[in-house]
């Protein structure tokens, strides 16, 4: 009991800040409750199934499968297989967190988490065709085929970047979770 | 879309019920406790994005970047791109309005861009899960990328 208090303080802050700020104005406290349940009536409809997903891949993908195809062996097949699966995603980038620590617990290159993680962010197919139709497909490829090289780039970068040690900290933690 | 999401998930659990009763509630708890895990710091980045996006309506934002061309339109539209944080469904539609009310495509992809791939609302959740320094870096390189996003875009739009 003590530690769900902890864990939803800064929560419970907030709101009350926020409750007491609607005495001066309740026009905005009402808006940003407006707004927030939006997202989250948007957070409840596409959040459970991947969720779900990231369980049963936790139970049935063995660790030594998932390494053999995306790990650090795996070459540019395990590359374009972290993009796809990214590129596949529904939900908003913060569900991919989650998902990238299972694949860090099951062996998955730390570049193809990364690659993974881009693709979710940005190259998301399902949201592809609204783009078009609302941007143009001159906006919307143009944008995919720039951003392909760059998540690639990216992942590389930060790859060499980032040292050992602290990657061996990230798939420890990852690993407990 | 969400019904093909939906459809997978429930074919997949199924078939994981018939093969194996206890792996699927393992599974199923393995999902909940994740969820349950995001879950605080996901509700305070729901009201944090209510409160900015009380602030910058679509009419705040087509004043930042509407009117004003060049490179500071740009740096101001990837930098409220960086902070918003609008599901996708939502920000095309916005951003097709914002073309039409007069701003300009480098803008508008530095826009959409930085939406996409920068998360400041997010840090917290996306330090928890790997590691500052990473999401520092992360971030950053997503926000100057989107500038040769923009860059591109606005090249090609001007080939019409």
């Amino acid at each position: 009991m003590r530690a769900l208090i902890h864990k939803y303080s800064v929560l419970v802050f907030l709101l009350a800040v926020l409750v007491g700020y609607s005495l001066f104005d309740q026009v905005f406290t009402s808006s940003v409750i407006d707004l927030a349940l939006v997202q989250l009536k948007e957070l409840l409809l596409v959040v459970p199934p991947v969720f779900i997903l990231l369980g049963l891949l936790d139970v049935w993908v063995p660790k030594a499968t998932l390494s053999r195809w995306m790990g650090t062996g795996s070459g540019m097949t395990g590359g374009l297989l972290a993009f796809l699966v990214g590129s596949a995603a529904a939900g908003p980038l913060y569900g991919a967190f989650p998902v990238a620590s299972v694949f860090m617990k099951k062996g998955v290159s730390f570049t193809n988490v990364l690659i993974f993680i881009g693709a979710w962010s940005t190259t998301k197919l399902p949201m592809l065709l609204f783009e078009i139709s609302s941007l143009g497909p001159r906006f919307a490829l143009t944008r995919l085929l720039i951003d392909i090289p760059g998540i690639i780039i990216i992942a590389v970068l930060l790859n060499r970047i980032i040292p050992e040690a602290e990657k061996v900290d990230m798939y420890q933690r990852a690993e407990k979770r | 879309m969400n019904s093909i999401l939906y459809g997978v998930t429930a074919v997949l659990l199924l078939i994981s019920w018939m093969r194996d009763r206890e792996r699927t509630v393992k599974a199923l708890m393995k999902a909940w406790k994740a969820f349950e895990n995001i879950l605080p710091q996901i509700l305070i980045v729901l009201l944090l994005v209510g409160v900015l996006l009380t602030m910058l309506d679509a009419e705040t934002i087509v004043m930042i970047i509407g009117d004003s061309s060049g490179v500071f339109g740009v740096i101001a539209a990837a930098v409220v791109g960086s902070i918003t944080l609008i599901p996708g469904f939502v920000a095309f539609p916005t951003a097709s309005l914002l073309l039409s009310a007069g701003a300009g495509y480098m803008q508008i992809a530095a826009f959409i861009s930085t939406l996409m791939m920068v998360g400041i609302v997010t840090f917290p959740v996306e330090r928890a899960y790997f590691s500052r320094s990473l999401t520092l870096y992360r971030n950053a390189f997503a926000f100057l990328f989107s500038f040769l996003v923009a860059f591109v875009i606005a090249w090609v739009e001007a080939q019409s």
